[in-house]
């Protein structure tokens, strides 16, 4: 069963001129089946875990363990991790001039599973991913995330995770900027991987709104760069009902 | 990064696209046209149509100082049956029809060549296989003048195929009869140090067709002059073009198509990539519709996709109406990167970086690559595409 194991996790970013740390220490356990939603205010890191976990250049990790099924994961090139099983939905999705969907996401399957997916069966297993995610299938011709709606894009996120199953999901702030609809659809697209079974999910939010479409084991609140509680399903309720404030009060500054 | 704009017929519009009363595209040239180089002054560089050029780089093209010597290219011509390959004279009647220099070298290329090369493909011969002519850079300096004939209702297709090392500046003639289709395909192919700059002239007669692929890849220096007119109602000019801009090159597209007749078409489209420290890509698309010409339908577009910092793209499209009785005009022009967080997102998709890289252009080029339906070229494209990006990565 694969396992992804945050063992004390620093991170630190470079900006203006200075170093600051934005990862105080993460401990977190994630195994295939398990749904993890971390909440937390604006500023808390968890963007950053998130991308830290993916490999972006852009952090640098001072200190700490990330394993996935015991493998290093933090030796890993952020290709490396994407084959070893590692996904990240990600809040902005970045445009790619030149690169049609489809070819995109063929080239992608076929480096994920290590070979070229059949045609016949490739070119109907997008299809039908497409239209559970009510994509039209003219999406395909368009190029990646060029000129898409803030709604396309994540659809076209959870488009790649139904495709590419990972063995650990990480869905940063899927929900936002989502209507009603858009995330009734997104949600759904997310449950049926987990009712795989295979993946481990670890949503990332704002909001307690998506969790009524994805209910998680585990509830984690994230706050100053580290997980300062852990709970059931219930500790949602209760960040809907009284918010961030219990956490972010007395210095515990992002 | 798109930005497109599209003129209705009868509208005025600002900015780069100007509704003229006369024409800039001819007025702000330096002189008029003219076969003799004497009629040209030595560009200084601030001209306008030598403001993106840097002069010290044509090894002496521009001044005079470029002297032919022996052995400068190698110009092999391998044809089909019924088509007439025949090298003549300065005399011949044949030469500079389809076209008078516009600049200081290309005025100099007509000037300086001994001989010329003349392909004629008869009328209502149809072709099945291309003509190629291979041009070989062995070293030296040299003028050029090629021209391309063909006759009413004759279709070809023709590869001009530039390699080797050469200071090279060289005019094309492409004379297409009532009816006739004519593909070209020319390729730049040199050496690191190669300078080459010439002008392409093609006149299209009463329903002709010519549609024209630039590729340039290599040399120090390179700037192509493609200019359409056309001899008669009912022509349609498609020029594709696609330059991969390495470090420390200069490659320079400058476009007119001088509508100046009724009914004609024109569908301009050039992609460039571009990689490394000095690399400079410069297009220039200029379209002329002359009061004459009504019912003109014409677009014009350039893309360049910048791969790495330092490379820089100069992109100036100018469409010139003199008529609102027209079909459609419109252009575009837009630069894009291929950054740090592109290859980020192509890469947390399990795609290695060079890959990426890969994707990322080919699939920028193909929908240009794919209509030149010459396979061996197009082969050679994607080969040529994968060799540029290994060399820089």
């Amino acid at each position: 069963m694969a396992t992804l194991e945050i063992r004390d996790l620093h991170v630190t970013v470079e900006a203006d001129n200075a170093t600051k740390e934005i990862l105080k220490g993460v401990d977190l356990t994630v195994k295939q089946g398990e749904t993890h939603a971390i909440m937390g205010p604006n500023g808390s890191g968890k963007s950053t875990l998130a991308y830290s976990l993916a490999g972006h250049p852009k952090y640098t990790i001072t200190g700490g363990t990330v394993t996935l099924d015991g493998e290093d994961v933090l030796e890993m090139s952020v290709d490396e991790r994407a084959r070893a099983g590692l996904f990240l939905a990600m809040q902005y999705p970045v445009e790619v001039p030149g690169v049609s969907v489809s070819n995109f996401l063929r080239t992608s399957a076929t480096a994920i599973r290590g070979e070229a997916p059949k045609l016949r069966t490739w070119v109907k297993e997008v299809r039908e991913a497409m239209e559970r995610l009510n994509m039209d299938p003219a999406f395909a011709e368009r190029n990646v995330n060029e000129g898409f709606s803030g709604g396309e894009k994540k659809r076209h996120e959870i488009l790649q995770l139904e495709l590419l199953k990972p063995k650990i999901a990480i869905l940063d702030e899927t929900d936002s900027g989502l209507d009603v609809d858009a995330l009734r659809v997104v949600s759904e697209g997310v449950n049926r991987v987990r009712e795989s079974g295979e993946v481990g999910t670890l949503l990332i939010t704002h909001y307690t709104r998506i969790l009524r479409y994805i209910k998680p084991d585990h509830v984690h609140v994230f706050s100053a760069g580290r997980i300062v509680e852990s709970g059931g399903a219930e500790l949602a309720d209760k960040l809907e009902n009284e918010g961030y404030e219990v956490y972010t009060k007395g210095g515990a500054s992002a | 990064m798109a930005e497109a704009q599209n003129i209705p017929v009868g509208s005025t519009t600002a900015g780069q696209i100007a509704v003229a009363a006369e024409s800039t595209v001819a007025t702000r040239m330096s002189a008029p046209p003219s076969f003799d180089v004497a009629d040209f002054p030595v560009p200084h560089g601030r001209e306008e149509e030598w403001r993106f050029t840097p002069l010290e780089r044509l090894r002496g093209l521009h001044d005079g100082t470029a002297v032919a010597t022996g052995e400068g290219v190698k110009v092999d011509i391998d044809a089909p049956e019924g088509v007439v390959v025949e090298t003549v004279g300065r005399d011949d009647a044949r030469l500079g029809r389809a076209g008078t220099p516009v600049d200081r070298v290309a005025a100099q290329a007509y000037s300086a060549f001994e001989k010329a090369g003349v392909v004629t493909v008869p009328k209502e011969t149809v072709l099945t296989e291309p003509i190629r002519i291979a041009v070989h850079g062995q070293g030296g300096v040299a003028y050029g003048h090629q021209v391309v004939e063909l006759g009413a209702f004759a279709e070809a297709v023709v590869v001009i195929d530039h390699t080797g090392d050469a200071v090279l500046a060289a005019n094309v003639d492409y004379i297409l009869g009532d009816g006739a289709k004519l593909t070209v395909v020319s390729v730049q192919d040199w050496d690191d140090k190669a300078v080459h700059v010439g002008q392409h002239n093609a006149l299209i007669g009463r329903d002709a067709t010519f549609k024209s692929f630039v590729v340039t890849f290599g040399g120090d220096l390179v700037r192509l002059h493609p200019r359409i007119a056309y001899a008669g109602t009912g022509g349609e000019a498609e020029l594709f073009g696609l330059y991969f801009t390495d470090a420390g090159q200069h490659q320079e597209h400058r476009l007119l198509v001088d509508h100046n007749t009724p009914h004609c078409k024109s569908n301009v489209a050039y992609k460039g990539a571009l990689q490394g420290d000095g690399a400079h890509a410069v297009w220039i698309g200029d379209v002329l519709i002359e009061a004459t010409a009504e019912g003109t339908d014409t677009y014009e577009m350039n893309r360049n996709l910048v791969l790495t910092d330092g490379a820089r793209v100069d992109s100036v499209p100018n469409l010139e109406i003199e008529t609102g009785e027209i079909v459609g005009a419109g252009h575009a022009s837009a630069t894009g990167r291929f950054d740090d967080e592109q290859l980020f997102y192509l890469m947390a998709r399990g795609i290695a970086a060079h890959d990426a890289r890969r994707l990322v252009v080919r699939g920028f080029f193909a929908e240009l690559v794919q209509q030149i339906g010459v396979d061996d070229i197009e082969e050679r494209l994607l080969v040529k595409i994968d060799e540029e990006l290994e060399a820089a990565v």
